[in-house]
């Protein structure tokens, strides 16, 4: 016998799922304003935020003309990882590259792609890291978007964060204004956030207690200018490593740059890692490093306000910047010969040669 | 890291290149056959702190680099196809086949997997019942056994959904086509310490005395290498040809012998081309007729595989000895790790890639000439 | 090829023949390594580990050899010498 089928011409209601994302959630109605407002409105609460208009309306304190402005997307898997995830990444990454520019960070904007079927637990999770990372960083996550993809296109979560900095020095940093008979610093130890992440590939089955340098560095760097250190060129050591940047650097001052490979700081257990999977941990990424080009005479003070950070406790000098030679890093190795350092082609692999 | 630091002391360093400065009296032109040897020369730079009558050159002893471009396309072939999960050390993923690559057939949607261990492989396929899983085994002997064992698990464990690509190549018939080559210019070998470790010292008796050669079994890092040459510029200076052991604290003269035997339970010698050589007989290992079901080749059905080379492409000569990287009309021009025409520049082990990364100048001895 | 590296046995498992495995300790990464190749290994001991499969076991005397050998060849050139 057939039942009854009651024609109804509204669009049913998707049932309340509480747990996951849906694509409704990135729709602009009902949904996706209970999410705005119970994840993300109440983590990231401030009045900027509170007030709810498209835009964040911003305001500069008498004097502060020159703004820095940086973004950023991350994408890395897995989302969480020992020592960090995705979120605090988010934040921290954006706020270096605020700092290295010689700017006070103060406020983020945070887009969030979210893939449909993502947790709400886990959303959660990424959110309230956010907001403690930006609480620790000193800024506001001021502004932001949602959107949902279907399942499938996408991997669980993108954030792209967009930060505003006021810069509160005149001296100009950058590759150009570094000199010959500089000396190069970086601050801490380094390829904690590289291998980090490749120990936590499940694929590979390594057990190890590296953890991700994931940090802010905004209070040393901007504490180097206060102090009056005449900082020439600063740089986070992200993707590509400190290579990378000696070698970006190097070439858009055209100068060349020696480093001493035994002053170069890597913990045991992270150069253990690079040698079972064959990488050079000057090429591995760092997400709570940067390298400051300054003049020799600074370099003791500035070690020493460095130093004075937690988050740069480790800081060494590695090199100085000597003779014109556009792109040439030379590393002296720990068994006294030469040779020089090349910018990398793609990722490094684990190999078995 | 114990047994690894300590063969980096740089006042040791250079007491070996002062001690090989002094008894080197006419030029030497010495061979390494391990990829991951021509790496540490050219990391730790000891090519200059040798004398100049000491040259280095450096053999086929990446086996990313010698295999043969028709195995890339297979692999790339297979890796295409929608139940398969392929995995693949990572030195594999970014050679060039005729027209593509692993990584190229991974953006494409191809699930290609880097893996630590022929083991895990195994394990994945486990996991994965509803899937192909296809593992690309190269290698020289030292990765031999551990493939071996792979197959071996697979099989004992009836593990149907398994199977392997096999590469694999052997290193004394390599130095034999050199060492028999009318332009060969070779005075004296480093062998592949790992390589040794599996296969003992046994094979290189026969080569030696034939072709009147040195051969020194040297490990890997600066002291091995440094002491590894030493001993084989002193038995050239004293016009001796012998067998000799430097990686002594992990090479047995009988080798490992429960992984020779396992070698020969799953492997069998056979004929196999060298990319950039051609073939040379009884140089590589293919699976033995009771575990041919595990062949992928057989199972996908993709020997019929029709391959070209770049005929610009001198990896061949590079892989012989008979040419360095710098020596190369493309190199650095129109071949780059960004753009390589041959395994040699892509390859982490590729003697190119070595050369590209690592030295871009000519730098001067730091001891003595 | 054959990038080997040398790490110590923290404990093996109780399997035998070649299912047998232990815990090996590379300078604060820990890994499972087949150890069927190497019979004679006992925790503690150090083994060249490839792929996953440990290969050989450390010799600690052998691996001396590379720190003497400069002065053992000096002797040796001086017995060899006729006296100046």
């Amino acid at each position: 016998m057939e039942s009854e089928i009651e024609m109804t011409l509204a669009c049913p209601a998707p049932l309340a799922d509480n747990s996951r994302i849906l694509m409704a959630h990135g729709a602009g109605g009902r949904q996706m304003q209970r999410l705005i407002e119970d994840l993300f409105g109440t983590a990231f609460r401030n009045p900027i935020l509170d007030a709810r208009h498209d835009s964040a309306l911003l305001s500069l304190a008498a004097g502060q003309n020159r703004l820095a402005f940086s973004t950023d997307s991350y994408v890395v898997q897995p989302l969480f990882f020992a020592g960090s995830d995705i979120g605090a990444l988010a934040v921290n990454g954006t706020v270096n590259d605020l700092a290295m520019g010689g700017a006070r960070p103060l406020w983020l904007s945070a887009g969030f792609i979210l893939e449909e079927g993502l947790s709400m637990a886990t959303l959660r999770r990424v959110v309230d890291s956010m907001r403690a990372a930006a609480d620790l960083a000193g800024v506001q996550i001021v502004t932001g978007d949602t959107k949902v993809v279907e399942r499938g296109k996408g991997d669980q979560i993108f954030i792209n964060t967009a930060g505003i900095g006021v810069v509160q020095h005149g001296a100009p940093l950058g590759p150009r204004q570094v000199e010959e008979g500089d000396s190069v610093l970086v601050s801490g130890d380094l390829g904690r956030h590289g291998m980090a992440i490749m120990m936590a590939r499940e694929g590979l089955g390594f057990e190890s207690a590296i953890e991700s340098d994931c940090a802010p560095v905004a209070a040393p760097a901007l504490a180097l200018l206060e102090a009056g250190i005449a900082v020439h060129c600063m740089r986070d050591l992200t993707r590509g490593g400190l290579a990378s940047a000696l070698v970006e650097v190097s070439e858009g001052s055209g100068l060349s740059v020696e480093i001493a490979e035994e002053s170069i700081p890597v913990d045991e257990s992270v150069q253990s890692a690079c040698e079972l999977l064959g990488f050079d941990p000057l090429y591995v990424a760092n997400e709570g490093r940067f390298a400051i080009w300054l003049p020799a005479a600074d370099v003791e003070r500035a070690l020493e306000i460095l130093r004075s950070y937690p988050v740069s406790a480790g800081s060494r000098a590695i090199g100085r910047v000597g003779a014109p030679g556009a792109g040439d890093v030379l590393l002296r190795t720990a068994i006294g010969s030469t040779r020089f350092v090349e910018m990398i082609s793609g990722e490094q692999l684990p190999r078995i040669c | 890291m114990k047994y690894m630091q300590e063969y980096r002391d740089p006042a040791l360093a250079r007491e070996y290149a002062e001690t090989l400065a002094r008894i080197t009296t006419r030029p030497w032109t010495l061979m390494e056959v391990c990829g991951g040897q021509t790496h540490a020369i050219v990391k730790y730079g000891l090519n200059e702190m040798l004398p100049q009558a000491i040259e280095l050159v450096h053999g086929p002893g990446c086996p990313v680099c010698v295999t043969p471009v028709e195995q890339i396309d297979r692999a790339c072939a297979i890796a295409a196809r929608p139940e398969v999960i392929f995995c693949s050390f990572g030195d594999m993923l970014r050679v060039p086949g005729t027209t593509t690559d692993l990584l190229r057939v991974k953006a494409a949607g191809g699930d290609v997997r880097v893996v630590y261990s022929p083991l895990d492989a195994v394990k994945l396929a486990q996991a994965n019942p509803e899937r192909e899983v296809v593992f690309v085994a190269v290698g020289f002997e030292t990765t031999a056994p551990a493939n071996a064992m792979a197959v071996y698990q697979a099989s004992a464990l009836g593990v149907r959904n398994f199977s392997v690509l096999i590469s694999h190549v052997l290193v004394p018939p390599a130095m034999e086509a050199i060492l028999g080559s009318p332009r060969c210019r070779v005075n004296g070998f480093l062998a592949a310490g790992h390589v040794c470790v599996i296969m003992g010292l046994e094979e290189y008796y026969p080569i030696s005395a034939r072709y009147h050669v040195p051969i020194v079994a040297t490990g890997f890092e600066p002291l091995d290498l440094l002491q590894g040459i030493l001993m084989c510029v002193k038995q050239l200076e004293e016009g001796r040809a012998e067998v000799e052991n430097q990686y002594s604290r992990a090479v047995r003269d009988e080798g490992n012998v429960p992984a020779q035997e396992l070698m020969k339970r799953v492997f069998e010698v056979t004929p196999r081309k060298w990319r950039g050589i051609g073939e040379i007989p009884a140089s590589g290992l293919g699976l033995r007729p009771e575990y041919r079901e595990l062949d992928a080749e057989l199972r996908f059905g993709v020997s019929d595989v029709r391959a070209e080379e770049d005929p610009e492409c001198h990896s061949g000569l590079v892989l012989q000895g008979l040419e360095k990287p710098m020596e190369c009309p493309m190199f650095g021009t129109r071949c780059t790790p960004d753009n390589p025409l041959g395994a040699t520049m892509v390859s982490g082990e590729g003697a190119c890639a070595a050369y590209y990364r690592y030295r871009r100048h000519a730098t001067e001895a730091t001891v003595g000439v | 090829m054959c990038l080997a590296i040398p790490g110590k046995i923290l404990e093996i498992d109780d399997k035998s023949g070649m299912e047998r495995c232990g815990r090996v300790d590379f300078g604060g990464v820990v890994r499972q390594v087949n150890l069927a190749m190497v019979p004679e290994a006992e925790v503690g001991h150090y083994v060249v580990v490839h792929v996953g499969l440990a290969i050989s076991v450390v010799d600690e005397e052998e691996a001396q050899q590379v720190f003497g050998y400069l002065r053992e060849m000096g002797e040796l050139d001086e017995l060899a010498e006729p006296a100046k």
